[in-house]
């Protein structure tokens, strides 16, 4: 009766490795992959560090840094080490337990998101076929979800427990941000997962190898991709959307009472999932390690990694240049474009996606729905802002808390409430 | 599904494993939350259990619900809880070791007891517990996705839309809740030269509400 059912044939992409079952070997290979994978990410994320800073002071004519090591690329690692041995303070008011913890909440997560990510194709060692990727997990991407569902605890409890008002303040904007734009975030992931029919990232990046337009940003319309990446950003907390940390309002935000290696863990998850969010962005769009791979015998697999590396790499420069290029929103807008602009506009292209996955004949139909609908909501709109100026509307809101705490009935601009 | 059942009759050490720690941890939480004295940390217990619950769901190989479960419930609705506890700061203000119900310690202790005395005869003397192991079809081996997806929107799609308009029900009426009835208009000038304090206590107090409206809404999901 639904024609989509069967379109959405189960892609099988379970790691071949453990399909003779698990042996030593087996087990010594993940523990290995582990291991590269928590190195390459603490390398990367000293690099990335490096590379920013490099990259913002080029863009404002300055050098950057350039004492320790090479072009100062060994400068993180001494800011590292100089936090290691700073004063490590809590605060009088904080609450110890949940101080402590909530670096590490953020951290974890930040490192867990890696995980799924497909580096490189397949590679046979030992008699053992595997997956270049730490685990290809029947739920797939929304393991990316979770997690970084899980990521906003630490921020979020990070001002909490600091006892201090700056903090507090910083940590409910970053959480009513991170969850705005999750939604936008989500919708996009749906329309990947919806053209691919599967959840797990290894079948997302082999449904788009092979050809340049089967990448989801060219198959999608570019406008999911676009969602996406502005979503991820807001989810980073980084420019232009790093309100979380807005130097002049709020100190330093959520971490303003963390010294030491403590801070130096917010550092940490931040650009590390600035790194994850790009891996992810390539996964999702642009087909991860997909490329042209010569056939050359023995080296021929790590062809497939330096395109990832390398496509990732252009995101990280994006994330950078954004940083330098653009001033940042202000709160306002920053809910205005999440909620009144991308949810709606991601909501009407997954009807538009979800109507061609069927067939051309929906697709157009969703087209015209989603036209004539927005069509309608915007004159909805218009008419209902010309009617009640919003001064007058949301103070009603309000109206019914606030009496009860005031215990008394205000006198304040109550007109125009015709329902 | 098939091949729980045959993990049930069989468990392995690491499916024995996996329960214990997961059990341990559902455990905790649950006592945490209810022993904590700071609303946070029973939020936090309440997450813990919730995770617990998601390694529950992995071991069951509903790895689908597991990656849910800590979307919807970890992820959104005790981020919700959270949101409200430290804009209201119940935290600070209320005193939650002041029992307003007298009595009720003694009562809850004695209710859990009976109740898991029940279910354990229940278990011991009837067949209730063994029903059906699953309900969106045999495991084919198809992903949890597909199986969920299509009995949802098949054999289930009553009860799930029927669900959503209850969702709506809620929100609408969180909505209506907060709302005063609308004060009989005075003159239109107080709109436009409205005191710039006294307005933004509104703002803030609207935005006190709002939380409190999807935290409600959101209950209702739970």
């Amino acid at each position: 009766m639904i024609p989509s059912l069967h379109l959405v044939a189960p892609v099988f992409a379970t790691d071949p490795l453990y399909a003779k079952g698990i042996g030593w070997i087996v087990l010594l290979i993940v523990l290995v992959k582990v291991l590269v994978v928590f190195g390459a990410l603490m390398v990367s994320v000293m690099l990335m560090i490096w590379f920013e800073r490099k990259v913002i002071s080029d863009m404002q004519s300055r050098i950057g840094p350039n004492r320790a090591g090479p072009f100062g690329i060994a400068q993180t690692l001494a800011d590292g080490l100089k936090l290691f041995f700073k004063e490590d303070l809590i605060p009088d008011k904080a609450d110890r337990f949940v101080f402590k913890l909530a670096p590490y909440l953020t951290v974890i997560p930040a490192f867990l998101a890696f995980a799924i990510v497909p580096i490189g194709g397949e590679v046979t060692l030992f008699g053992h076929t595997f997956e270049l990727q730490l685990a290809d997990p029947p739920m797939g991407i929304l393991f990316l979800l979770a997690v970084s569902a899980i990521g906003v605890y630490g921020i979020m409890l990070a001002g909490w427990a600091s006892g201090s008002k700056y903090p507090l303040l910083g940590s409910v904007r970053a959480s009513a941000q991170m969850i705005s734009y999750e939604a936008a975030l989500g919708m996009t992931v749906v329309m990947v997962v919806l053209v691919t029919g599967s959840l797990s990232t290894r079948a997302i990046v082999n449904a788009q190898a092979a050809h340049l337009w089967q990448w989801n940003a060219i198959r999608l319309a570019v406008v999911p991709f676009l969602i996406f990446f502005i979503a991820v950003v807001a989810e980073t907390n980084r420019p232009p959307f790093d309100l979380v940390e807005a130097d002049q309002e709020l100190v330093g935000g959520f971490h303003t009472e963390y010294s030491s290696i403590r801070f130096a863990l917010f550092f940490l998850a931040e650009f590390m999932s600035t790194i994850t969010m790009s891996a992810f962005t390539v996964t999702l769009f642009f087909g991860g390690p997909d490329g042209p791979v010569p056939h050359i015998p023995y080296i021929a697999w790590i062809f497939p990694i330096l395109w990832f590396l390398g496509k990732t790499l252009v995101f990280l420069f994006v994330f950078v240049w954004l940083r330098a290029a653009l001033p940042r929103l202000r709160y306002d807008q920053l809910m205005d474009l999440g909620w009144k602009k991308l949810i709606p506009l991601s909501l009407g292209w997954l009807l538009i996606v979800a109507g061609f996955v069927i067939n051309g004949w929906w697709g157009v139909a969703m087209v015209a729905s989603v036209v004539v609908g927005s069509v309608l909501l915007t004159r909805a709109f218009s008419i209902g802002s010309e009617r009640e100026s919003t001064r007058a509307v949301v103070p009603q809101v309000g109206l019914r808390l606030w009496s009860r705490a005031e215990q008394q009935p205000p006198t304040s601009p109550t007109e125009g409430g015709d329902r | 599904m098939l091949s729980v059942v045959v993990t049930a009759a069989h468990p392995t050490i690491p499916d024995v494993g996996v329960f214990a720690v997961a059990a341990a941890i559902i455990l905790a939480g649950a006592i945490g939350v209810v022993v904590a004295r700071n609303p946070v940390h029973s939020a936090l217990m309440l997450v813990m259990t919730l995770f617990g619950v998601a390694v529950m769901f992995v071991l069951q190989q509903a790895s689908f619900l597991a990656a849910v479960q800590v979307i919807v419930y970890a992820g959104a609705i005790v981020v919700l809880f959270l949101f409200v506890i430290m804009f209201l700061g119940v935290d600070r203000e209320e005193d939650i070791a002041a029992e307003r119900l007298r009595g009720q310690r003694p009562l809850a202790i004695a209710l859990v007891f009976l109740g898991t005395t029940g279910l354990l005869l229940l278990g011991e003397v009837s067949k209730w517990t063994t029903g059906q192991p699953h309900v969106a079809g045999i495991d084919t081996g198809a992903p949890n996705v597909n199986l969920i997806g299509k009995s949802l929107y098949t054999t289930y799609l009553f009860p799930f839309e029927a669900t959503s308009a209850l969702l709506i029900i809620a929100v609408v009426g969180a909505v209506v809740l907060a709302r005063r009835p609308p004060v009989v208009a005075t003159t239109s000038d107080d709109v436009t030269s409205p005191d710039l304090s006294e307005d933004e206590d509104a703002v803030s107090d609207a935005s006190v509400a709002d939380v409190a409206n999807v935290a409600d809404g959101t209950e209702v999901d739970a």
